[in-house]
């Protein structure tokens, strides 16, 4: 039985053992082109999230977010859990293998209801022995700070709430007492009134034949049991003490080890390799082209390693031999430029008439930022483990988009997808870059090529010089102030337009606004970076409402505050920054603070840095993170994915530059693409705001707005203001940072 | 053959005498919890001790641990009791992807074994050749304060929230 809500579509089912199955969907705003061979018959939706609950009356969720540090599925457990009633101890979770069954309703009631031949993980469920939960698009991507807000707001929490009404119902009906007298606590439905009391698992398969309330009732936060709880993450263990299973570690019998390097300009095909030196080395099984690259197969990667150095390999010229930074950057100017002068440019928001107030203006402020591209250096390097059965194909790998990999794969290989199995494993890091299926392909069509079973472990230089880079961007504000200072005019033209579409929009209020773009491409691979385009327009954006502050002669706080009165929420989320960080107390010489606001997958970060400048050498001392994610289901994951937002934008700040050279990249390794490290890492205070308004995401939030509100700090210091990035361009005293 | 010590039991290699202890321990000893990080010393996620000293697997030739005790993150714990580090990685929640941990905890069982009593600067500067991309360093030096301390760790998640019914 299947309903569509406002939210969701539920929809129930008994398995067998007699466990209750209860799938949550979620309804699709637009049908993507990706999803639409899911759901092509009538009557076929996408699932969401699988949750069931056994004989044993343990819950089991499936869902399709990989865990890679975020604490995500400790969290969205959590969710279930707590509108379930069901007991903490009794929830388990699994993440949804990477089948398009798990994302299709009709596809996985054949498997569980019907009794045909069903997926190995599945089989458990139908065992009784698990709670599934999974999800509804072919690209289960775990990014975007999606999995609070969109899997647990919708999926998780409507599951829970619709199996608890269901197994209430059930039970009145077998006490043949009214629903009303009865309520659901710790995994049993209790008779509120009265003696009886059972556990869930009791009423499981007649609840599964019930058809489910199109709205389940939520609960109100006041009700919230383990919602708003700081749990234990579940993965935690396993980390301390080597047992995690990495994809790194994935191992089969027979297996290789290889090793590979593509062009090191992007574009560029291989002409030809002398590979006599590397296959005459010890423990060499075979030195392979794939597509572009060149691999080298051993008997450890060691070997495959070294002998990778001896092989001898020849690029085909590009276009972009000469291509540097540099080009790029005044390639960009000139675009932009050509633009504004033909009007050209696309425009992203207008508001007013900010080109007719600047070009009347006696006064306009311009200024120009601009950020380089940026490498994710996850700390577990690519790699994937791949085996070929026959025509059949097994991956093992850890990646954002287990399914979309999956398909990529197949897709690489031209063979049916029902052919690959994917095996997920833990992220070492992915801040994006495992978004990419790049090195599973790699890996399955060098398994292919070889016959045999090999693990493709890239080096960290190829990590650094292969990645989908956060792009470079050029940003360029024109802005006129009122009579009191405040911005009457802001115009903003900047190259790379990407995600989120609100990235480079400010809060503050501003009656005439001009936001537009300009392509300029690069021959450099675009890829999703923490935050998106919001590390770059946090940077920008930010910097400048704070040049205008100090034009306009106030206190960069205060200047913000004002420009926030419509908009109490993030003014709130400022005022705590300012408060906590004693803002209004002055620091001492050679020292300084600054401040941000950001808003991204929708929760509000302020920040604020404090600064020494000493015998040039900067150090940054503190940072203050006040968050308001609208509810915080673990205060701890929260508070941990801001310091963990925090270190990698400053990462970012400090040292973070790829630089192209002769088309390549010129870093290689943490040597020349340095990391913060704990010596120079600041005290992290974050205070959490419950504004119980939509719940955003955490992951992100954390990282858009440090750069500027360090950069900031450092004005406020030194009277430095730093307009690129990283801040190593900028002298800052006698010594380097 | 390349006789070891490892986790107080002998091995027997047969590998080249110039390969990194890291892949031996990986790839022929079957002792995952040892990361590959970068190749050249400059993360730390391959830290294991050499005799008790902290050293990097990656760039550590298998010859010159001949005679050696070899320690790894395996080896840390006794039976099913954890090292004091181990568990205050848990008590204070300090992994976030985790591939890091096991060099950051071995280069923090080492510096309290030669340091019980370290001043903050000394965890700083200890830990400094480890790099943690999730950025974890605030609970990392915490958990390592906790054990010098000797005190007996609790978890304080997060501060006090400031809820809002609107």
């Amino acid at each position: 039985m299947g309903k569509w809500t406002r939210r969701a579509f539920i929809t129930t089912g008994v398995l067998g053992g007699g466990a209750l199955l209860v799938g949550v969907g979620l309804r699709l705003g637009n049908r993507n082109s990706e999803l639409a061979p899911l759901v092509a018959a009538e009557g076929e939706h996408l699932v969401n999230a699988w949750v069931k609950i056994g004989a044993d009356n343990q819950v089991v969720a499936i869902v399709p977010h990989s865990e890679m540090g975020q604490g995500a599925q400790t969290v969205l457990a959590q969710m279930l859990a707590d509108e379930l009633d069901a007991r903490w101890e009794d929830v388990s979770f699994l993440e949804a293998p990477a089948e398009d069954a798990y994302a299709n309703w009709t596809l996985a009631k054949g498997y569980a209801l019907a009794g045909m031949k069903v997926p190995a993980v599945l089989e458990d469920s139908v065992n009784g022995l698990m709670f599934q939960a999974s999800k509804a698009m072919k690209m289960q991507i775990t990014g975007g700070s999606l999995s609070v807000r969109a899997t647990g707001v919708y999926g998780m929490r409507v599951a829970g709430a619709a199996a608890r009404e269901l197994l209430i119902e059930a039970a009145a009906s077998t006490w043949q007492v009214s629903p009303a007298k009865l309520t659901a606590r710790d995994g049993r439905i209790i008779e509120i009134d009265g003696e009886r009391s059972a556990p869930f698992a009791e009423f499981a398969a007649a609840a599964g034949r019930l058809t489910p309330n199109p709205s389940p009732t939520l609960k109100h936060p006041d009700e919230f049991r383990i919602m708003g709880r700081s749990t234990p993450r579940l993965d935690i263990p396993a980390k301390v003490n080597g047992t995690t299973q990495f994809g790194i570690d994935a191992s089969v019998e027979g297996m290789q080890y290889a090793t590979i390097q593509a062009p090191p300009v992007f574009g560029a095909s291989m002409v030809s390799f002398d590979a006599r030196r590397a296959k005459a080395m010890q423990g060499v099984v075979d030195v392979v082209q794939i597509d572009d690259a060149v691999a080298v197969v051993a008997n450890s990667y060691w070997n495959a390693s070294r002998a990778m150095r001896e092989v001898d390999i020849t690029w085909s010229h590009t276009d972009h031999d000469s291509s540097s930074s540099q080009g790029y950057f005044n390639q960009f100017a000139a675009d932009m430029q050509r633009d504004r002068a033909q009007g050209s440019s696309t425009v992203d928001i207008e508001k007013g008439d900010a080109g007719n107030v600047i070009a009347n203006a006696e006064k306009v402020i311009s200024r120009s930022y601009q950020v380089p591209w940026l490498a994710h250096t996850c700390m577990e390097p690519m790699n994937a483990l791949a085996q070929f059965n026959g025509d059949s194909c097994e991956v093992w790998t850890g990646t954002q988009n287990p399914l979309g990999t999956k398909h990529a794969i197949a897709a690489a290989l031209e063979v049916d997808v029902t052919q690959v199995t994917l095996h997920q494993h833990q992220m070492g890091g992915g801040f994006g870059r495992r978004a990419k299926p790049d090195t599973a392909i790699q890996a399955a069509k060098l398994a292919r090529a070889v016959g045999k079973p090999v693990k493709l472990i890239w080096s960290r230089e190829e990590d650094v010089q292969h990645d989908h880079y956060r792009p470079a961007v050029r940003s360029e504000f024109r802005a006129v102030l009122d009579e009191a200072g405040k911005p009457l005019a802001w115009e903003n033209q900047f190259v790379e337009k990407h995600e989120p579409a609100e990235a480079p929009y400010v809060p503050y209020a501003v009656p005439n606004q001009y936001v537009h773009y300009t392509d300029s491409p690069t021959h450099v691979p675009f890829g999703a970076w923490r935050s998106v385009d919001h590390s770059q327009h946090g940077f920008f954006t930010e910097s400048f409402i704070d040049e205008l502050a100090y034009e306009a002669g106030a206190d960069p706080y205060a200047y913000r505050r004002e420009l926030l009165a419509h908009l109490p929420r993030h003014r709130a989320v400022l005022d705590k920054a300012a408060a906590a960080a004693n803002w209004d107390t002055p620091l001492g010489e050679g020292r300084g603070r600054g401040i941000s606001l950001q808003e991204s997958f929708g929760t509000l970060v302020a920040q604020v840095v404090e600064v020494t400048l000493a015998d040039g050498d900067l150090s940054v001392d503190r940072v203050v993170v006040v968050v308001d994610p609208g509810f915080a289901v673990s205060p701890d994951g929260l508070t941990a994915q801001m310091e963990s937002g925090v270190v990698y934008g400053l990462t970012a700040a400090l040292y973070g530059e790829i630089s192209i050279e002769n088309g390549a990249v010129a870093q290689s390794n943490f040597h020349d693409y340095n990391a913060l490290r704990m010596d120079r890492s600041p005290v992290i205070e974050t205070h959490i705001i419950n504004s119980m308004e939509h719940w955003g995401g955490a992951g992100e939030p954390g990282t858009p707005g440090i750069a500027p509100a360090l950069t900031n700090a450092i004005y406020a210091a030194r009277g430095v203001r730093i307009r690129e990035l990283p801040i190593t361009k900028y002298e800052l005293g006698s010594a380097s940072v | 053959m390349i006789e070891l010590t490892v986790n107080n039991r002998p091995v027997a290699l047969d590998v080249d005498p110039q390969m990194p202890l890291l892949w031996a321990l990986r790839e022929n000893l079957a002792l995952t919890g040892t990361k590959f990080g970068c190749g050249i010393a400059q993360c730390g996620a391959c830290t294991i001790h050499l005799d008790g000293a902290p050293v990097r697997a990656c760039v550590t030739p298998v010859a010159s641990a001949v005679g050696k005790q070899v320690t790894t993150i395996e080896g840390l714990a006794e039976g099913d009791q954890l090292h004091p580090v181990q568990q205050a990685w848990i008590d204070y929640q300090v992994p976030q992807c985790g591939y890091c941990q096991s060099g950051q905890i071995m280069s923090a069982t080492a510096l309290l074994a030669s340091n019980p009593q370290p001043a903050d600067d000394d965890i700083r500067a200890a830990m400094a050749g480890n790099i943690c991309r999730c950025g974890m360093y605030s609970r990392i030096h915490k958990a390592i304060r906790a054990v010098a301390d000797g005190g007996v760790a609790v978890w304080e998640p997060a501060d006090e929230q400031e809820v809002r019914h609107g």
